[in-house]
């Protein structure tokens, strides 16, 4: 058939055909470009050294100086603010556990509080690292305690259990990232790289402990609140559409301070130390206290405990 | 090297061949026209409301930090067994030879590419920062391999939709050239692929089933209900194509593979029944904080119901489904309407119960026991539907590329 010559109608016919064809593929395409506009915005909110970043863990000095610098200069940009975001190592001979003493924790939420505003949360969502669960004395079952309780605290017939992330020692959400954009450091911390986060929530899913939070949203903070004092791995400002968690507060943990929830409680309930420290305090409270880990059964080997008097 | 006989080389009849099919599969009736505008704009719509999404954060979803996966993670899940339920015709055609359905076997490999493109785009429309796309890439970005289920899920989906990409391209190429097909060049891409749409569901079930502080996805039986639960939504959606294809092109020699179809789905749809029994049996008679999650699902919980009608729903439609497929008026030609109709209702039944009966519920209550509902957002729906038309137009191209070869096959 191929073969045999056309007669003159028929190739008339066929490009004429070929040519409303190509007319409406060229429609359809015009109009899938219009469809997807809006991800021009988008695509100005990237950056092409944002876009090339490479993983953290593979910057060179020179590299991370400069990611820092443009990030800082992002912030000045957009928030107005100077910030100074460092980049702060594990410290060598350091392992880092907390405990919380649940005798003690009287649910009152300053911890809840500090944490939104040390590690620069949304505003809008009124974000935190931390969740408390209000749990009726006489059991360990979570589900009969509530996370959204109200009133004067402590209640008589009520303990109070805060959650965060246990940083644990054999964390699902490290295994389940398909792009290793977490990871735990020598000091036991779980870290995220906020610029290498696909944002597929996988580790989300893969938490026991609700630790792990997505951005949703651009975070909102206005400048006056912002704390300027950040870390590349912890409370600087996030991207939207990433995952962030509880980093122990490493940007003043890392300097030899302690995390914010627990110089914000006004109980005494939060213990944080280097358990490799055979003189600290953590240390005794966890050889001579009653100590509890919770969903100890899945063996996520938390590097977070709970103890009583 | 033996292409001497060719008087053509590939390198100028392939191209040719691809501009071929091109052209046929654009050629076509009104009904064929106005059906490829409505995919189109239904596809324009999802995509706007994808780039929206994309722009202004996920926030336009309804997903939450408790529910973090919703309408694209389930519809994600169904379709990789709709790629992998294609397989039910390939195991008769080629490890049965059975005549008929080796005919007609490449419907349901066509299927598998278009329900695979599916579950790439789902994926792509779940992830918060499409943009790093490439750091998921192997070589350029940073692969956790094998430790990450969802490494593995990337390499056996992408694997599946090139082995069959292969097959088909091979036979239609082969078909264009007015060639035999030399089967050392397909045959043993079509046993891979055999087992390659076995692992594609267990490792999208090993997703899910791997996760500890998940009771309700924490089963062994997770990977097994899946399989079944493919093997009845794949031959359900090939068997309403193959009326469809009679109908429409008068492509003959498709009753007898539908009635092997049929007869597939006749068990397939029992087994899965009877795992989904068994699951509930453990779940309620054991009792406990595990059973939470079931209970949410079928009864609801501290009067959250969401589920409730969804799960009920695909009950009664499964159900039903078993039942008319076990009378054995269904093989007919004369009760070609009840085929339809119990295909259907097999396939939206594990729709819901795979899709959002099985996502759901895993994030409900949440890990810390908070009982947070979700019902997927407009612009979810949007961007759900707007992918599910775009499968539909591959598929609808594919099939018109492929009729050459359904109507008059090379023996």
């Amino acid at each position: 058939m191929e073969t045999s010559k056309p007669s003159l109608p028929i190739v008339e016919n066929f490009s004429r055909r070929a040519a409303v064809k190509g007319g409406f593929a060229t429609l359809g395409a015009a109009a899938f470009v219009a469809a997807v506009s809006p991800l021009r915005q988008a695509a100005k909110n990237t950056t092409a050294a944002e876009f090339m970043q490479q993983h953290y863990t593979e910057l060179s000095p020179e590299q991370k100086s400069d990611v820092i610098a443009r990030l800082e200069t992002e912030a000045k940009e957009k928030h107005g603010v100077d910030v100074h975001i460092s980049d702060d190592r594990p410290i060598p001979g350091t392992k880092f556990v907390y405990a919380i003493n649940l005798s003690v924790c009287n649910g009152n939420g300053k911890c809840v509080e500090a944490c939104h505003k040390e590690n620069n949360h949304d505003r809008t969502t009124n974000q935190s690292y931390i969740r408390v669960i209000e749990m009726p004395k006489g059991t360990m079952d979570m589900e009969q305690g509530s996370t959204t309780y109200t009133g004067a605290v402590p209640k008589d017939d009520k303990f109070y259990l805060p959650v965060q992330c246990q940083q644990c020692d054999e964390p699902p959400c490290v295994d389940v990232c398909p792009v290793k954009a977490t990871w735990k450091e020598e000091d036991g911390i779980v870290v995220v790289d906020y610029n290498w986060c696909i944002g597929c929530r996988y580790c989300e899913a893969a938490c026991p402990y609700h630790a792990r939070r997505f951005n949703w949203k651009e975070p909102e903070v206005p400048a006056e609140e912002i704390n300027p004092d950040q870390g590349y791995l912890s409370n600087r400002v996030r991207p939207v559409g990433v995952v962030e968690k509880c980093t122990y507060c490493l940007h003043r943990t890392r300097k030899g301070k302690l995390p914010a929830c627990l110089e914000a409680c006004p109980t005494g309930a939060r213990v944080f130390g280097n358990i490799l420290d055979k003189d600290s305090n953590i240390r005794w409270i966890l050889e001579n206290k009653r100590v509890y880990i919770l969903k100890e059964e899945l063996g996520t080997k938390p590097a977070f405990f709970y103890y009583f008097d | 090297m033996s292409n001497t006989a060719t008087t053509e080389s590939h390198i100028s009849s392939y191209p040719k061949f691809i501009g071929r099919s091109l052209w046929l599969a654009t050629e076509g009736s009104f009904g064929f026209y106005a059906w490829m505008t409505m995919l189109t704009a239904i596809f324009l719509v999802g995509a706007n409301a994808w780039a929206n999404q994309v722009a202004g954060g996920m926030v336009g979803t309804n997903m939450t930090d408790q529910v973090s996966w919703g309408l694209y993670i389930a519809n994600f899940t169904f379709m990789v067994g709709l790629a992998a339920g294609g397989v039910m015709m390939v195991i008769p055609a080629y490890l049965y030879h059975d005549r008929k359905m080796h005919d007609v076997v490449i419907i349901g490999e066509l299927l598998a590419v278009a329900a695979i493109v599916m579950c790439l785009m789902f994926v792509v429309a779940d992830l918060g920062r499409p943009d790093r796309f490439w750091h998921l890439i192997p070589g350029i970005g940073k692969f956790n391999f094998p430790i990450s289920m969802l490494t593995w899920d990337v390499i056996v989906l992408n694997g599946y939709l090139v082995l069959n990409l292969h097959i088909c391209g091979y036979l239609l190429y082969m078909r264009f050239l007015g060639r035999r097909p030399n089967p050392v060049w397909y045959v043993p891409f079509v046993m891979v692929s055999i087992v390659w749409a076995i692992s594609i569901h267990t490792v999208t079930a090993f997703l899910y089933c791997g996760l500890g502080g998940r009771p309700f996805w924490n089963t062994a039986l997770l990977a097994p209900r899946f399989l079944a639960s493919a093997f009845v939504s794949g031959p359900a959606f090939i068997i309403v194509s193959m009326i469809l294809i009679k109908r429409l092109t008068g492509v003959i020699g498709l009753d007898q593979p539908i009635a092997t179809l049929t007869k597939i789905i006749r068990v397939t749809i029992l087994i899965n029944l009877l795992m989904v029994a068994s699951e509930l049996f453990t779940e309620f008679y054991t009792g406990g904080s595990h059973v939470s999650a079931a209970k949410y699902l079928f009864f609801g919980l501290h009067g959250k119901t969401a589920l409730v009608p969804w799960t009920w729903t695909a009950i009664g439609l499964n159900i039903t489904a078993a039942l008319l497929f076990l009378w054995s008026g269904i093989l007919s030609e004369r009760w070609r309407p009840l085929l339809i109709t119990a295909c259907a209702m097999a396939f939206v039944g594990t729709w819901i119960e795979k899709g959002m009966g099985l996502i759901i519920p895993g994030f409900i209550p949440s890990t810390l026991h908070e009982i947070v509902e979700y019902v997927p957002s407009q612009l979810e729906w949007k961007v759900t539907v707007g992918i599910w038309a775009f499968g539909l137009m591959i598929f609808t191209i594919a099939i018109k590329t492929a009729l050459p070869t359904l109507k008059r096959p090379i023996h």
